[in-house]
């Protein structure tokens, strides 16, 4: 992580048990011996965070065409040079995709298949409690995450479903499986009640990685395959998209992020786990 | 999710690992012309639609049989279930 330039600090567990004492540190199966610490992370109001580029966007003369859904795209010359949408055509000298869980049923429009499956995760709420929860906590073995939300109920979640999913809820296995990872990091969780389930669609990739490139198809961008890792990444993915559309170059922080790096080779497979998406 | 397997009757799918889409039992022939690109896109394009969707399932923790399964990725109902097996042969294979 500090290679890739995020501030992490080692916490050992004695330190940990001051600042977490509801931790579970004698578990038998899954003891806890320290901890990676980010004080800059945290958790951001996603409303606020879509409203605000929303109202910056108008702000910058951005029309925001709301039910209005793409049904197609218009070329000409193998040119890409506008869409079809559900209140008619708009022409543009540049169309940019970037409708993450649905990336391939709009790229299929433009004749074109992505190395991406829909799938499903799941999210969860408990009951509001007192404050109990400070920041966000991880737990790697469990893929277990949770933190508290205003309103004080538990926001936590764990792995996807694991099979294609476009139906935005999942099944109950995982819901198991996630209550166990919560349990085994911290038990003191257990009588809270589950206010609130529901599931969303991911762009998972054949490496767990996203794609900002420009497609076979001039005039025609993508962005997507951010698996479930895009809403914490939007201001970066933003804003190298932009750099693209504006000049036609990727920024350079993004140069990986092409759709033909699984034809030359130069995967971005973090965890080793293959062309497998619901591995990553 | 119920999998209604053809020999053992419904199991459950967490019984199941999950491969992928059925075109992945058509492994390309590393010997044609254009094997570089086949294997590409057998390996790492999918049609990923929103509807109907023939997938392949392992009943790992079960008889480790290979299943077709035919299911809405909309609403996850499953409207057919085969061995694998028998879906490898109607398209011409051995096995």
């Amino acid at each position: 992580m500090l290679q890739a330039g995020a501030d992490a600090e080692h916490v050992d567990a004695a330190q940990h048990r001051k600042e977490l004492p509801f931790l579970d540190f004698d578990n038998a199966r899954f003891p806890i011996k320290g901890g990676l610490f980010q004080r800059r992370g945290g958790t951001a109001r996603h409303d606020a965070v879509a409203w605000g580029y929303a109202r910056g966007a108008d702000s910058r003369g951005v029309d925001i065409l709301q039910h209005c859904e793409v049904t197609g795209f218009q070329m000409e010359d193998g040119r890409c040079i506008g869409v079809e949408t559900s209140r008619g055509p708009i022409r543009a000298k540049k169309i940019a995709m970037c409708v993450a869980g649905s990336s391939s049923r709009v790229a299929s429009m433009a004749g074109m298949r992505l190395p991406i499956e829909s799938h499903v995760l799941q999210a969860f709420v408990s009951e509001g409690l007192k404050p109990v929860l400070p920041g966000v906590i991880t737990f790697g073995a469990g893929h277990f995450y949770v933190s508290q939300s205003d309103k004080g109920g538990l926001v936590f979640g764990g792995d996807i479903d694991g099979y294609n999913s476009y139906a935005q809820r999942g099944n109950l296995p995982v819901v198991e499986d996630v209550c166990e990872g919560g349990m085994a990091i911290m038990p003191v969780i257990g009588r809270a009640r589950l206010l609130r389930s529901w599931g969303g669609v991911m762009d998972m990739s054949m490496d767990g990685s996203p794609f900002i490139d420009k497609t076979h198809i001039d005039g025609l961008y993508f962005n997507g395959g951010w698996c479930y890792g895009g809403f914490k990444a939007t201001p970066a993915s933003g804003f190298c998209y932009a750099h693209l559309l504006a000049t036609d170059q990727p920024h350079p922080v993004a140069t990986q992020m092409r759709l033909d790096r699984f034809m030359t080779g130069n995967l971005i497979d973090e965890k080793g786990m293959g062309n497998q998406p619901n591995l990553h | 999710m119920l999998i209604d397997h053809p020999l053992l009757g419904p199991r459950d799918a967490a019984e199941f690992i999950y491969l992928g889409d059925l075109s992945l039992i058509d492994r390309p022939d590393w010997q044609a012309e254009d094997a570089m690109q086949q294997f590409h896109d057998y390996g790492y394009l999918r049609d990923n639609p929103a509807g109907s969707h023939q997938e392949l399932w392992y009943h790992e923790q079960g008889d480790r049989s290979w299943l077709v399964v035919t299911r809405d990725t909309l609403t996850h109902e499953i409207s057919k279930v085969e061995l694998a097996r028998d879906v490898a042969r109607e398209r011409g294979r051995d096995k």
